[in-house]
């Protein structure tokens, strides 16, 4: 992407700048399946976990240059998923404005995928939060351990077969009575 | 010879209890200790300031050390990763100490009651005095203030002996310790073993 300032921001879903970014990088992936589609103006892309860094790599040399956000869907009793864990990459190209939603499957026992760290950095706390609520382990990461929950806490909230309540966490403390204190 | 004395001091001299002279220092010289954690804080910073004025009431020392405070206020949602620092506050604070839990999250977890907070502070440390609200206006803070004012007048002893009674947990309904093992059996969970978390 050129570094002038850029006059006409773009307006996202089905522009030219769009069609042309998405053709650049269904010739700079070949071989890996990817399925477009547009949803309320927004472009996404689904594609195979396995492919996960080559996918993230070539987005990031297309010129989405940032990760807005980095989060998960649990699809457990959603509709007919075949696929359990939805993990979303938010991309964002700063100078044309384009922005871009990639998506990839997971499916238990094997919740493994690579950090997207060596691509942006600021994956960073966002992977970590994603491991916090539903257990997604990044291979690779710098710094792999929970991010707000404490780290001796045993489940994953954000999942599905997780109940609202918790499973007696919050009762899990000693009391201290007035006569000890 | 009473009246010579009488004469001598006049209204000079009072006689009281030892408990009652000290009780009503305490009273009315509250230091708290401010534990805002949500929107309580708010009101809790506005009690302080000028319009209402906590001071009026000998109370506005607001101290960030609990070593020298002996008054804690829990004002806002107190979460599990929380629960042990206030508990470790409280027990940092020097007697004699009372305790306000300010607001309908310190109280019973309010709205949340979810896996992360903790449903009212009083399961696992002492209150003394509860005040309902979501957030509580100033004027409720000041009156619980002046309720506490008028409990440590009523019951307080300079060895603080009446402390020493309170033994057993006092929140409304007390924590069922067989809850919780019932709770990890229905859902066949155990804390030693990591199931869920295959890294940790």
């Amino acid at each position: 992407m050129s570094n002038q300032p850029s006059t006409n921001k773009a307006v996202p879903g089905s522009t030219s700048q769009m069609e042309s970014t998405k053709a650049n990088l269904v010739a700079a992936l070949p071989g890996i399946e990817l399925t477009w589609s547009v949803f309320c103006d927004q472009d996404r892309v689904v594609f195979p976990a396995g492919s996960l860094l080559k996918v993230l790599k070539a987005c990031k040399s297309a010129g989405f240059d940032q990760l807005t956000d980095l989060t998960a869907v649990d699809l457990l009793e959603y509709g007919n998923a075949a696929d359990r864990f939805e993990i979303v990459y938010c991309l964002l190209n700063v100078d044309s404005g384009l922005r871009l939603i990639a998506k990839t499957h997971l499916s238990e026992p094997d919740l493994t995928i690579p950090s997207a760290t060596q691509v942006w950095f600021g994956a960073d706390w966002l992977e970590r939060e994603v491991y916090d609520m539903y257990g997604i382990i990044f291979d690779g990461h710098p710094n792999f351990k929970r991010l707000l929950l404490p780290q001796e806490f045993q489940s994953f909230p954000l999942r599905k077969d997780y109940p609202v309540k918790g499973r007696g966490e919050r009762h899990n403390f000693p009391v201290v009575t007035r006569a000890e204190s | 010879m009473a009246t010579q004395i009488n004469k001598q001091l006049g209204d000079n001299v009072f006689l009281t209890t030892l408990d009652a002279a000290a009780s009503w220092g305490r009273a009315n010289s509250l230091w708290p200790m401010p534990f805002a954690t949500a929107c309580c804080g708010i009101e809790l910073m506005s009690t302080a300031a000028s319009k209402h004025d906590l001071s009026r009431f000998g109370s506005e020392v607001m101290r960030f050390s609990p070593r020298q405070c002996d008054l804690m206020i829990v004002a806002g949602r107190v979460v599990m990763k929380m629960l042990p620092v206030l508990q470790r506050i409280w027990l940092q604070m020097p007697e004699p100490k009372w305790c306000i839990s300010m607001g309908a999250c310190a109280c019973s977890g309010g709205v949340f009651d979810t896996y992360s907070v903790v449903q009212g502070i009083d399961r696992f440390m002492p209150v003394d005095v509860y005040v309902p609200g979501c957030p509580p206006r100033p004027e409720q803070l000041i009156k619980s203030i002046l309720d506490l004012q008028a409990k440590i007048q009523s019951g307080g002893t300079v060895n603080a002996r009446e402390f020493k009674l309170r033994v057993l947990p006092e929140g409304p309904s007390r924590f069922d310790e067989e809850e919780l093992i019932r709770i990890r059996e229905r859902n066949g969970f155990k804390l030693e073993d990591p199931k869920y978390d295959p890294v940790h």
